[in-house]
């Protein structure tokens, strides 16, 4: 008892290939139901552009960006999929931490940094995430893993580009994580 | 049969319905890989913690065998499925800037959704970002206009691109992808650290 106490203390998270091959049928059955894979920005542009248009009803005519939205999809742009289905991870992503005892409200960041150099680093990696989810017509989730699943061009080259971006600023940012 | 929503077997609102359950399934998965840690999602850009390169390939891979089976079987009609168009130039432009994102926030919008339903306030805070981005790039949206709708090819396959069956390619990727996950566990043991 006392040896496994000393050993690097694992939480109880699922053998990562486990976890590919469930997300791949998540993603399979995504395609099954609705002939298109999973995603996340998407949402987020349909809460944007209900603010927007609930706020200034105008922007619809002025700006070109709601209007396109508007146009490709017709109703409530909240009662879209993506909505759905983001609604739902948060359900899911909840029910996974309760399960596994991991609710709790924290800053996660590195002992080298403060809580507030976190924060404004994520707020600054969120807009940035959030612009080029639009500029690049979806993000990790819609455009690449979808993306590859369906074998777009397009995925596989925005896949390789995020991590790759990614992978070459690692050293910049090396302090807030390790 | 599939898609059942396009082939209209289900009615609209029994696929929103399906979307809410596929969504808990998404994020149940998601966290329970431990994509609710920045952290631990950081990790692959250093070699610590390679659970993204590991979770993320193996279900894309998954997923594209599945869709290749699901046709071959008759199952689905992959005519009517989705494939993500190629806009050449927004693909590379708006992947890097995500890519930036991803180093500087620690998620991707997914994975902040899912940290922020267990209690991560940096991932609160990068949706709040993911809004104002969002909403950044629809206020001047004239201005890069041009940038997002160049070079578009259509919505052509990789393994068109590269003269090669889908079945070739997809085999092609499972070794690359293997290779991948043999470095990951070395690197791994290399660069070894607690659990996050």
């Amino acid at each position: 008892m006392s040896e496994s106490k000393n050993t690097i203390k694992k939480t109880k998270y699922l053998n990562p290939y486990l976890g590919g091959v469930l997300l791949g049928l998540v993603l399979l059955a995504a395609n099954f139901v609705a002939g298109r894979g999973l995603g996340a920005s998407g949402a987020i542009k349909s809460g944007v552009v209900t603010v927007v248009t609930a706020v200034n009803p105008s922007s619809v005519e002025s700006s070109s960006f709601i209007k396109e939205y508007r146009e490709s999809h017709t109703g409530n742009p909240m009662k879209t999929w993506l909505v759905f289905e983001m609604l739902g991870v948060l359900v899911g992503g909840f029910l996974s931490g309760i399960l596994a005892g991991r609710l709790k409200l924290k800053v996660e960041h590195s002992p080298k940094i403060t809580s507030n150099k976190r924060l404004v680093l994520a707020l600054g990696g969120g807009v940035l995430f959030g612009f080029g989810s639009q500029l690049g017509r979806g993000c990790t989730s819609g455009s690449a893993l979808s993306g590859m699943a369906v074998i777009s061009l397009g995925g596989f080259i925005t896949m390789m580009a995020i991590f790759g971006t990614a992978f070459a600023f690692a050293y910049f940012f090396r302090k807030n994580w390790i | 049969m599939g898609p059942l929503a396009v082939n209209e077997l289900i009615s609209e609102n029994t696929n929103l319905f399906l979307a809410f359950l596929i969504g808990i399934a998404f994020g149940f998965v998601l966290e329970a890989s431990g994509f609710s840690s920045s952290r631990k999602l950081a990790g692959v850009f250093y070699g610590y913690d390679t659970v993204v390169l590991k979770v993320f390939f193996t279900g894309a891979i998954t997923a594209m065998l599945g869709l290749l089976f699901f046709g071959l079987f008759g199952w689905i009609d992959l005519d009517l499925v989705y494939v993500n168009p190629t806009y050449l130039t927004s693909a590379i432009v708006g992947g890097m800037v995500m890519g930036l994102g991803f180093i500087m926030g620690g998620y991707c919008p997914g994975t902040s959704f899912c940290g922020a339903s267990i209690g991560k306030i940096d991932a609160m805070v990068f949706i709040v970002g993911l809004f104002l981005g969002v909403s950044l790039f629809g206020a001047g949206y004239n201005w890069w206009e041009k940038l997002y709708m160049a070079k578009n090819l259509g919505d052509p396959k990789i393994s068109e691109s590269l003269g090669l069956s889908d079945g070739v390619f997809a085999l092609i990727l499972i070794v690359i992808a293997l290779a991948m996950f043999t470095g990951a566990e070395w690197a791994e043991k290399k660069f070894p650290r607690e659990e996050y």
